[in-house]
């Protein structure tokens, strides 16, 4: 029988092999790099067909990984003259099939990271991509992302894998991968669905699941979200069709389940947002007055200037323009999107000039290129009429 | 092959032929123009000839060191400037006429009343390594 090669099997091998290689006493550090070596030679072997590849993946990547670590620790001992003392290939024990992913999440997000960094060596320790990949991914050359893992490394270097973690900051770091959009390649929401998934089932906690219905939920408007010619598409405007409802239908039961441990976190106050926005068959039809009372729960949570902003507009929905505008008022207008907020409920108001000018001035201090087209055609709407 | 960047800018540039903000077209005349843009820079991938294309936003800040060393920014978004950087296309072609074939079809970019916009672009050829028979 010959066995295609699967990367859908593969990188979730990447953080159990690391932590085969930790439990017989490499550092982390050193077993990462072993255990990309061995990723990369796997897509070498398997990735264009040549090989089969074997039906016990698993112990091909920690026989290629150990023997990998074994030449660094040889070649680094000769440089220092001293005698080696490693056994080349140890006795397998109990321990190999402990499951370290969990143990490798909280150490690839250590608070002493900066985000950049705690994005990067999550994703190529624990996703399994190849530093190529995580290069193409944020757009930077492979030998600079190739740095920003290894001093990554250096700065958790002191950690053992063994500590204690703290989930909120590895759900931050998912949460920055799934932001990070859609270039290249590696399709990175799509990859931290896939991790923030792989988190709930090693965790049992109410947030990692708020998390992950958000994830959900906003990943099944994707297909409505940009016409073919790359152009954005505000949420009132979508086709609802083009919603994949088996999406919506995972996100709503995982956020359900959530709700009922009764502990409230802001990633399922946000996936309750979504959800609602979600169960709108037409964008009419949205039940504003609960978006209005879930944002409430989520500033007095959270506090959020951006989740002050978002309220104002739901208020606007919900009890009209001025109302919107007069919440607006408390919010900080440096705030990125508070000029297209603005310009949004001006309009409803029926203040068109003020409108357009708002528009063409949040164009200006737009992020990227697809918001600022969207927000310039908004002001040439309004100026052509 | 040399390389070139074709320089845009959102002012600083000579008045083009065609000058309206980008607010007083219609709307289908910014998709016209983004349509013209994105298959400028997709002819560029195919012809071999593209190195990198960027967009800059037009907000930021001039930043120095004063006398003593501390950061000094001035206010943006570039109020004390005349000139505007707006993006870039870095190409790598056979040479010079080449670099000003392809700024004159930017140039030509449809703008409102659905005629070009006959927009400047800065061309400016990068710095080679020495060759081996320099």
């Amino acid at each position: 029988m010959s066995y295609a090669f699967d990367e859908a099997t593969l990188r979730p091998l990447v953080p159990q092999v690391i932590g085969v290689l930790v439990r017989r006493g490499a550092d982390f550090a050193a077993a990462e790099d072993a255990v990309q070596d061995a990723l990369v030679e796997a897509w070498r072997t398997f990735g264009d067909g040549a090989a089969d590849q074997p039906r016990d993946l698993k112990g091909w990547l920690v026989t290629v990984a150990w023997r990998r670590f074994i030449d660094t620790v040889r070649s680094e001992t000769a440089r220092q003259r001293r005698e080696l003392a490693v056994d080349a290939e140890p006795e397998v024990g109990p321990t190999e099939d402990a499951d370290d992913t969990l143990r490798v999440f909280f150490l690839c997000a250590h608070p002493a990271l900066t985000p950049a960094s705690a994005v990067a060596l999550t994703l190529r320790a624990v996703g399994g991509l190849t530093t190529r990949q995580v290069a193409e991914a944020y757009l930077v050359p492979e030998a600079t992302m190739a740095q920003r893992i290894s001093r990554a490394k250096k700065t958790v270097s002191g950690q053992s894998l063994d500590q204690p973690g703290d989930l909120a900051t590895v759900r931050r770091v998912l949460y920055l991968v799934f932001n990070e959009g859609y270039t290249g390649d590696v399709d990175l929401a799509a990859e931290a669905i896939r991790l923030t998934r792989q988190l709930a089932t090693l965790a049992a906690d109410p947030e990692t699941d708020g998390l992950l219905a958000l994830m959900l939920l906003h990943h099944a408007r994707r297909p409505a979200r940009t016409r073919a010619d790359g152009t954005l598409v505000p949420l009132a405007d979508q086709d609802r069709g083009l919603w994949d409802t088996a999406l919506v239908e995972e996100g709503v039961a995982v956020l359900q389940s959530a709700l009922a441990c009764e502990q409230r976190g802001e990633f399922q106050l946000q996936a309750a947002v979504a959800a609602l926005h979600a169960d709108a068959r037409r964008a009419e039809g949205t039940d504003w007055v609960q978006i209005v009372q879930w944002y409430d729960e989520l500033l007095a949570l959270t506090g959020s200037p951006v989740v002050r902003l978002n309220r104002a507009v739901a208020v606007g929905e919900a009890d009209g323009a001025r109302a919107g505008l007069a919440a607006l008022a408390d919010v900080d207008p440096d705030l990125p999107r508070h000029r297209a907020a603005s310009a949004y409920l001006h309009e409803k108001a029926g203040e068109h000039a003020a409108a357009a000018r708002l528009y063409a001035e949040a164009a200006r201090l737009a992020t990227n290129v697809a918001e600022r087209t969207h927000l310039t055609k908004q002001a040439a709407r309004l100026n052509r009429r | 092959m040399p390389k070139y960047l074709l320089l845009k800018h959102y002012r600083g540039a000579p008045t083009p032929l065609n000058e309206a903000p980008m607010d007083q077209w219609s709307p289908e005349e910014v998709d016209a123009h983004m349509a013209f843009m994105d298959e400028f820079g997709k002819r560029l991938e195919a012809n071999g000839e593209l190195v990198d294309a960027q967009a800059l936003s037009p907000t930021g800040a001039w930043v120095s060191a004063d006398a003593e060393g501390r950061t000094a920014v001035t206010d943006g978004p570039f109020a004390e400037t005349k000139d505007l950087i707006a993006g870039w296309y870095v190409i790598d072609v056979d040479g010079w006429d080449r670099a000003v074939e392809l700024a004159t079809e930017l140039s030509l970019a449809p703008g409102k009343d659905g005629k070009p916009i006959h927009e400047w672009l800065e061309v400016r050829p990068f710095y080679g390594a020495p060759t081996a028979t320099d």
